[in-house]
């Protein structure tokens, strides 16, 4: 949903975060995220320290707030989702400023907005303070197999090669008076797609080619990513075990 | 559609995990002989430009815009295992780099948007091929018909998982016609699109196609051109019949809804249920007043959606024991004549 994905959104830094392996940073990501969907919705106080702690962790990162909050705005489609729910929801009705609402809704919405922003402001940590190629071998070190790293990587490398092809067609397009305005008015932009298509695939048969004749067997060489050492471990596992202490509270009292 | 993070309960974060990893296991081993080496650069790229697709912008109407999501497309052209990886790599690379749909909804968000849109739109492409004619026309017809069924069955896909795992409650019959409704609009869209952008490659380079690789020069030149306004047209008369059956569904029971809402009682006793999170904690409390709708459109979308995904990898499975190469192919000038 909404606009494209034209860069990634790494921000270059020093700060401890960004220092941090990249292995340990994406499975402390993964493993608070997962914490803080399993927190029960009644526990208010716990999702506000779980946000505390977050907030600490971009603060470490030296990450502006006003970017953080708008790059997680991608979630704000869901958002709008979740503002129905008080008004189409089943169960016990409240009645707010002369609406009735449902009260289980109300939760339901107040907790799906809550874990939203959660995970999509951690997802914007991880990716500010790591690369992309840093991601995935962050990923491929945490056993995801090398097959889809691989595939990942080269992806992420051609994007931006891709997404340049892409508005140079339109900038050429716009030029030549092409300002569609109805869905029957798309055939240029659909014979854009496939240029694009047979351009990206002619590329990968010459990139292959390229490779092989400087000596590719299939494998490609491991990046200079340093690895996790017990350090790394711990300080990555401060923010999920704060989530998960949380939890298991939560799961005790509730 | 990239659903965040809490929007489905753990436990069907983890079964679509499982069931995600499974298919892209199958996915990948189905593509294992040809992705060895060579394919990995393509792959790469192509995976890149499904990501790019996704920033075509296109004019709906009065000069809104939507984009692409390219499911249905990239099995059409990759075939479906491959098209399976690279919409599930996309995806992936969209929720690690572009904080765009949550780490704990990976599972969902890949079974929706890669392996139900690759698989689920092949198996309609096929299905497509068989009553169409065998030329060019007859392929980009099967496109449309296969993108717009990809993006429905996607939607449908979501709406099962909420009657498993609602995080709300809103009962299953509302999410789904608002769901599968919203999509079929999405879904001409993304149908005039794919199909366009089919022709387009079908023109210049018939060799990329992989769901076009049965037919011979002679017959992809053959046949009548179809103009894209009768190609509009026609889309709008299968979404109308889709709508019209969907509405069915959807507005049955309108005030089922009211109903539940001023039962308070039962409605209280569901409340603890309705956040247990267990596989069907929802199921008694979303159903009551219409259980019998909820249950009858959810075994009508469960079957229409593993038809069409199990079509989609059925038809994967034997292309591949015809061909031991079915996806890359050295760009030749000139196919063979069959």
């Amino acid at each position: 949903m909404g606009a494209g994905h034209a860069h990634a959104l790494h921000v270059h830094g020093h700060s401890p975060v960004h220092r941090l392996a990249p292995e340990a940073k994406v499975a402390a990501a993964f493993s608070f995220v997962a914490a803080v969907a399993l927190t029960p919705p009644e526990a208010v106080w716990a999702f506000a320290v779980d946000a505390a702690a977050l907030i600490g962790v971009i603060r470490v990162a030296g990450l502006s707030p006003r970017f953080v909050a708008s790059r997680a705005s991608v979630v704000l489609p869901f958002i709008a989702f979740a503002a129905f729910i008080p008004f189409i929801g089943t169960g016990e009705q409240v009645t707010v400023l002369g609406m009735s609402l449902s009260a289980e809704g109300l939760v339901a919405a107040r907790t799906i907005v809550f874990k939203a922003v959660m995970g999509a402001t951690t997802s914007v940590v991880l990716a500010a303070t790591t690369e992309v190629p840093a991601i995935m071998t962050g990923l491929s070190r945490l056993r995801v197999p090398a097959i889809i790293t691989t595939i990942a990587t080269f992806m992420i490398r051609y994007l931006e090669v891709l997404a340049g092809e892409l508005s140079r067609m339109r900038t050429a397009m716009t030029a030549r008076g092409h300002n569609p305005k109805w869905l029957w008015q798309a055939k240029p932009i659909a014979n854009g797609a496939g240029a694009l298509f047979i351009r990206s695939y002619e590329r990968g048969e010459r990139v292959h080619a390229a490779m092989l004749s400087r000596g590719f067997t299939g494998e490609m060489p491991a990046l200079g990513h340093r690895r996790a050492e017990a350090r790394d471990w711990l300080t990555a596992l401060i923010l999920p075990s704060v989530s998960f202490s949380l939890l298991v509270v939560a799961l005790v009292i509730t | 559609m990239h659903a965040p993070d809490g929007f489905l309960t753990a436990g069907t974060a983890v079964a679509t995990g499982a069931i995600s990893s499974g298919a892209l296991g199958v996915a990948l081993r189905r593509g294992r002989q040809t992705l060895a080496d060579r394919q990995i650069p393509l792959a790469g790229i192509a995976a890149a430009f499904i990501f790019a697709a996704q920033m075509f912008n296109f004019p709906v109407v009065a000069g809104t815009t939507g984009h692409l999501l390219g499911g249905a497309l990239a099995a059409i052209l990759l075939g479906p295992s491959m098209g399976a990886v690279v919409v599930s790599i996309v995806v992936l690379v969209q929720a690690l780099g572009f904080a765009d749909g949550g780490l704990t909804a990976l599972g969902y968000n890949v079974l929706n948007m890669a392996i139900v849109t690759a698989f689920g739109g092949y198996g309609v492409f096929v299905l497509a091929r068989k009553v169409m004619p065998r030329n060019a026309g007859g392929v980009v017809a099967a496109s449309g018909l296969a993108a717009l069924a990809s993006v429905v069955l996607s939607s449908m896909a979501f709406s099962l998982e909420w009657l498993f795992g609602a995080s709300a409650p809103v009962p299953f019959d509302t999410v789904f016609g608002a769901m599968v409704g919203v999509h079929v609009l999405i879904g001409i869209g993304e149908a005039v699109l794919t199909a366009m952008a089919v022709g387009a490659v079908l023109a210049a380079r018939p060799d990329l196609v992989h769901g076009a690789k049965d037919l011979s020069r002679a017959q992809l030149r053959e046949g009548p051109k179809v103009s894209t306004r009768a190609f509009v047209l026609g889309g709008l008369l299968v979404t109308v019949l889709m709508a019209t059956v969907v509405s069915q569904f959807a507005a049955g029971d309108p005030d089922g809804l009211e109903s539940v809402a001023t039962d308070t009682g039962f409605a209280d006793t569901g409340q603890d249920h309705a956040f247990s999170g267990g596989l069907f904690a929802d199921y008694a409390t979303n159903g009551i007043g219409n259980e019998q709708v909820s249950l009858a459109v959810a075994g009508a979308a469960g079957v229409a959606l593993t038809l069409a995904v199990g079509g989609g990898v059925m038809a994967a499975v034997r292309a591949g024991r015809k061909d031991p190469d079915p996806v890359v192919r050295p760009s030749e000038p000139e196919r063979a004549e069959a």
